[in-house]
């Protein structure tokens, strides 16, 4: 989901959610009204930042999957177990057992990722799951939600500012254009005109005879 | 004596169970908030006759619905939330000067006295711990969730409005058993600090509820020997007690974190 500044991505993301209301109109997503799926997981901007130190990755992933249960019990052996193994499938196992704040915003990202995993959601929603996070750690996290994507078979719809290094494996992206969203394939997005309109500053897509693909401003 | 021990405890429970959503939840301002609004509920229930619990309970209650109903970083609007703290301690101040017993019930409100607590206010208190206790158990996991991040436990369907509520009203019940320990004045020290020191010590929830709810029991109990033997406040002992636990945790913490 792209757009300037103030275009309503996030909004967007919310009434997805069933966080917002609609003025009007309907909404319906995986075909049920929003918030009332069970199939929907979000990852904020800066998830994990407010936490703090008093939990552990573990904890923080447990709430995905038993943090909507009334009740005291334990978490069972086979809740760990699944708990593992998703920090396993995000490559952070090795964080499992640390406090929040001492992880690095990559490793933050990934505990968020395997909390909204856990549940074993159909919809990933994530908004700004790149922003603070330097090159490498942006890479990484780019091919971790492509390889869920393809393993697990679970859709994701991410908020992005910069197109760049989502360029490869981007296939539509929904666009927010004069108060309206629209959707486009990979290639009809990538067009000079339309970024240009959108973000309101000349850009032009560039392709490379390797054929890699960027997006530049002038 | 043996009332001051029973009262101590069950209050030590409760804030050991409460102190540590008060911590994860960051709503410390809060909770110092409630107790400042219960003074001129203590004392405007004496200038009118009633228990000083009943008053306490009315205003930290009602008190705790509206912070709980503006959401949950209304406590820590600090400048709206200063002004109406003054505002309450003024009225209390002005309830208690129009008593005739006005003083002794500042000072107990203001700083607690353990060793005035009643044989009814215990009976209450066992209440309160025991509603405190169950309803933080029925909803333990949903509060948690709700505590780390409003927006993805909403988005999962947890009703974090009510659970906001519902735990402000929680804390408005320990701030006024509290209130009657250490008073308005000093009951950080018994319904966060030890929280928080044993969320610096483990990480584990369970953990950490059981340790702060230890800790408030070692602050009271031994608070309350050292008060009888040398002829010191409580509230004072009380208080000293947990501050420096906290304090040698935190000067000790940074190693010890590691490994935890």
């Amino acid at each position: 989901m792209i757009g300037p500044n103030g275009s309503g991505k996030t909004t967007l993301l919310e009434v997805l959610l069933g966080l917002l209301p609609v003025a009007s109109g309907t909404v319906r997503i995986l075909g049920q009204l929003p918030g009332e799926t069970d199939a929907i997981a979000y990852v904020p901007q800066d998830y994990t930042a407010a936490a703090g130190s008093a939990l552990r990755a573990r904890d923080m992933v447990a709430l995905g999957l038993t943090g909507t249960s009334w009740g005291f019990r334990r978490t069972t052996a086979a809740q760990w177990k699944r708990i593992e193994d998703t920090m396993r499938a995000v490559d952070a196992f090795e964080v499992i057992d640390q406090r929040l704040a001492t992880l690095s915003g990559g490793q933050r990202q990934r505990v968020a990722i395997a909390q909204a995993l856990v549940s074993e959601p159909k919809l990933l929603l994530l908004d700004e799951p790149l922003a603070n996070l330097d090159l490498r750690n942006q890479r990484e996290v780019i091919s971790l939600l492509d390889r869920l994507n393809s393993t697990l078979g679970v859709t994701i719809i991410m908020v992005a500012h910069d197109l760049n290094p989502l360029l490869r494996v981007l296939d539509g992206a929904v666009y927010l254009l004069d108060g309206h969203a629209h959707y486009d394939t990979l290639n009809g997005v990538v067009d000079d005109a339309l970024l240009t309109h959108l973000y309101g500053t000349p850009l032009h897509v560039v392709r490379t005879v390797q054929g890699d693909l960027f997006v530049r401003g002038e | 004596m043996r009332n001051a021990l029973i009262g101590g405890t069950l209050v030590a429970i409760a804030a050991g169970v409460i102190g540590y959503f008060v911590v994860v939840r960051g709503t410390a301002f809060a909770a110092h908030a409630l107790a400042h609004i219960g003074l001129p509920g203590a004392t405007g229930a004496v200038l009118l006759g009633l228990p000083v619990t009943l008053g306490l309970a009315v205003f930290c209650v009602g008190g705790a619905i509206v912070i709980g109903a503006l959401g949950r970083r209304a406590g820590d609007r600090e400048v709206a939330t200063g002004t109406v703290l003054a505002f309450a301690v003024g009225l209390g101040l002005y309830f208690s000067s129009q008593a005739t017993r006005s003083s002794s019930t500042m000072t107990n409100v203001l700083f607690g006295n353990l060793l005035a607590i009643s044989p009814q206010e215990l009976v209450v208190f066992a209440a309160f711990l025991v509603g405190v206790v169950a309803v933080v158990c029925a909803v333990f996991r949903p509060l948690l969730f709700a505590s780390v991040d409003e927006r993805v436990a909403r988005s999962r369907r947890v009703p974090v409005r009510a659970l906001s509520v519902l735990f402000m009203v929680l804390l408005g019940l320990v701030v006024t058993m509290s209130v009657q320990v250490v008073g308005t004045l000093l009951l950080f020290a018994l319904v966060v600090t030890p929280a928080a020191t044993a969320i610096m010590l483990t990480p584990r929830p369970g953990r950490a509820i059981a340790l702060a709810l230890v800790l408030n029991l070692l602050s009271v109990w031994a608070g309350l020997v050292v008060a009888t033997m040398f002829s010191l406040p409580p509230s004072f002992c009380i208080v000293t007690i947990a501050c420096t636990i906290w304090l040698v945790v935190r000067l000790t913490g940074r190693s010890r974190q590691v490994q935890l």
